[in-house]
């Protein structure tokens, strides 16, 4: 039944998490691959950090199964070495030193204590070493998790929302790290709730809305099925043009304000139809909708989906994207 | 996931925190300077005392009394080693880095344990020292017959105190709400239930009632308690039991 893993898989399979009655993540299977950086996208409260705390042996799931290179978490040996995650801006004791904290979680792992001077240097805190982290800053914080998440040189980095709160140069910092780390042949797992944090950042994409998959897809294929193109028209002659349409097979949907959009990259072939006809128009524009929208209107409907259904629903239609990912 | 690298890391933890340091500093000072100030004044009292009374008077026992103020310093350092850990956010860190989660348990009592253990000790001889040293004339010798027993009890008591609080702590989780049980109970409740007539039988089974018991030397006259001194700490070690598997389980059942 398990498929063979490969080094730095994770694979989802069914997991669910429940809370009394509420449905925090509900029967997710997918699996993240190395080599690119895999954007997990949702709503705030979709049950992205649910997932990441479940995957790293946190939460114990309600049902379904977490595996990290075929391997529960707990059957990890040093799991450091396997995973590394950056989970919340501040996961530790705000009295210790960037040093004593790293060098704690290292000896926990095997990991020899050089290791420890290595990664503070890498994210640059070297110069704060010796300083107690309760003084740092947003930023210096994020650095100090990530350094954590180096410390054991894993084929698995997995970030929780790791720009949230950052300056530009720091977002900048991450984005930078997170391409070479994947660049490197490691599995990079990030989340966020921006598309458009995601778009610069991530190759293939995982999307949740209220605990449920909604699309498992490349970016690519994802901007391609959903940077929905159209076409605006505005004509004083709106019925004549209606039929005009209508009659070349054109479908034309009213937007309001006497504007009418058609789906497509159809510009000229309108344009040429109105000369033929001799009707006057005013504008006549292509358009592209943002992937911001197109994210929007995915999660929206699972939203929907759920305020509408008494009984327990069926997965909302997830299989029109990233047919491809899906498991042979 | 071998269990010496744990051990040292939570080294590293306890050993890299103020609260360690203030929290047992406190630990022997207050035991100490307390149980040698009632050592003095309980000298220029004997010379009033009635027979009675001259007869009970323990005062291996005596240069111990500063350890009813102590043990809360004790409670505060087990309390904090184990609640740390939620209050601040780290316990998801720890449990990602060691996700046996009873090894980083035991292994973070262990290291607390070995080092109240050692204060326990300390604080306990030089508790017993200074105070006989107070008591002049009426002292006790370490040689005398129980007192070698009572002293070394002392610090297995402190001990003990703090690891029945890292238990509580393992189950609670936060520190106000740890501290706002163990501090009234030990310093009040305790007291009082084993004091109070109607409840001296069910006060005398609390742990800290129990294991005192290894601290006296003389036994009060018309004293019926059922236990001897190990069998005080010995109720005292199944207090502790029991706290520590609560939070073990807790700790293994829930969601960090």
């Amino acid at each position: 039944m398990r498929r063979s893993s490969v080094a730095g898989m994770i694979e989802l399979e069914g997991l669910t998490k429940r809370y009394g009655e509420k449905v925090a993540v509900n029967n997710l299977s997918f699996t993240v691959r190395p080599g690119v950086v895999t954007g997990f996208l949702g709503p705030n409260g979709a049950g992205k950090s649910t997932t990441m705390r479940m995957i790293l042996g946190l939460d114990h799931p309600t049902a379904g199964d977490v595996r990290i290179d075929g391997k529960r978490y707990h059957q990890l040996k040093d799991p450091l070495t396997y995973i590394g995650a950056l989970l919340e801006a501040k996961a530790w004791h705000g009295g210790r030193t960037a040093y004593n904290h790293l060098l704690c979680l290292a000896q926990s792992n095997g990991i020899p204590g050089s290791r420890v001077r290595e990664v503070l240097e890498t994210v640059g805190l070297t110069a704060v070493a010796r300083k107690k982290t309760k003084g740092f800053s947003m930023g210096m914080g994020q650095r100090l998790g990530i350094a954590a998440a180096l410390l054991g040189d894993p084929r698995i980095l997995m970030f929780d929302e790791p720009v949230n709160g950052l300056d530009p140069e720091g977002i900048h910092w991450i984005r930078t790290l997170m391409k070479s780390l994947a660049a490197q042949g490691r599995t990079v797992f990030v989340s966020s709730h921006l598309m458009s944090e995601m778009a610069l950042t991530a190759e293939h994409l995982v999307v949740i809305g209220q605990g449920r998959l909604l699309a498992d897809t490349s970016m690519a294929d994802f901007i391609e099925r959903n940077s929905r193109s159209y076409v605006r028209v505005r004509s004083p002659q709106r019925e004549r043009l209606l039929d005009v349409l209508r009659q070349a097979g054109i479908v034309a949907v009213e937007s309001g304000d006497g504007l009418l959009e058609v789906d497509g990259g159809k510009a000229e072939l309108i344009g040429e139809l109105a000369a033929q006809h001799r009707i006057t128009l005013h504008e006549l524009s292509p358009r592209q909708a943002s992937l911001e929208e197109a994210f929007m209107r995915l999660t929206a409907e699972s939203v929907e989906y759920h305020a509408h259904s008494g009984t327990s629903p069926e997965p909302p239609p997830r299989q029109q994207w990233g047919e491809g990912w899906k498991r042979g | 996931m071998a269990a010496t690298q744990v051990v040292r890391s939570e080294w590293t933890k306890i050993r890299s925190v103020a609260s360690t340091v203030w929290t047992l500093s406190l630990v022997v000072v207050v035991t100490v300077a307390l149980g040698m100030l009632i050592s003095a004044l309980s000298k220029n009292e004997f010379d009033s005392m009635g027979g009675r009374e001259r007869a009970e008077f323990d005062p291996t026992f005596i240069s111990f009394a500063g350890m009813s103020l102590g043990q809360l310093a004790m409670i505060v350092f087990g309390v904090l080693v184990v609640s740390n850990e939620y209050s601040t956010g780290m316990i998801r860190t720890s449990l990602a880095a060691v996700p046996q989660r009873g090894a980083f348990l035991f292994s973070k009592i262990a290291v607390a344990t070995a080092l109240a253990l050692l204060v326990g000790l300390v604080t306990s001889f030089a508790a017993f020292f200074l105070g006989q040293a107070m008591l002049g004339e009426h002292r006790a010798e370490i040689g005398d017959p129980g007192v070698l027993r009572a002293v070394i009890g002392g610090g297995l008591y402190m001990t003990l105190i703090a690891m029945f609080s890292m238990g509580v702590a393992a189950m609670l989780r936060s520190p106000m709400l740890s501290l706002g049980i163990l501090m009234p109970f030990f310093f009040l409740i305790s007291n009082v239930l084993g004091n109070v007539d109607a409840t001296k039988k069910v006060g005398r089974f609390l742990p800290d009632q129990a294991g005192s018991k290894i601290m006296q030397v003389v036994t009060p006259i018309g004293d019926d308690t059922p236990y001897g001194p190990w069998g005080g700490l010995g109720i005292m070690g199944l207090w502790v039991l029991a706290a520590l598997i609560g939070g073990y389980v807790l700790l293994k059942k829930r969601d960090a």
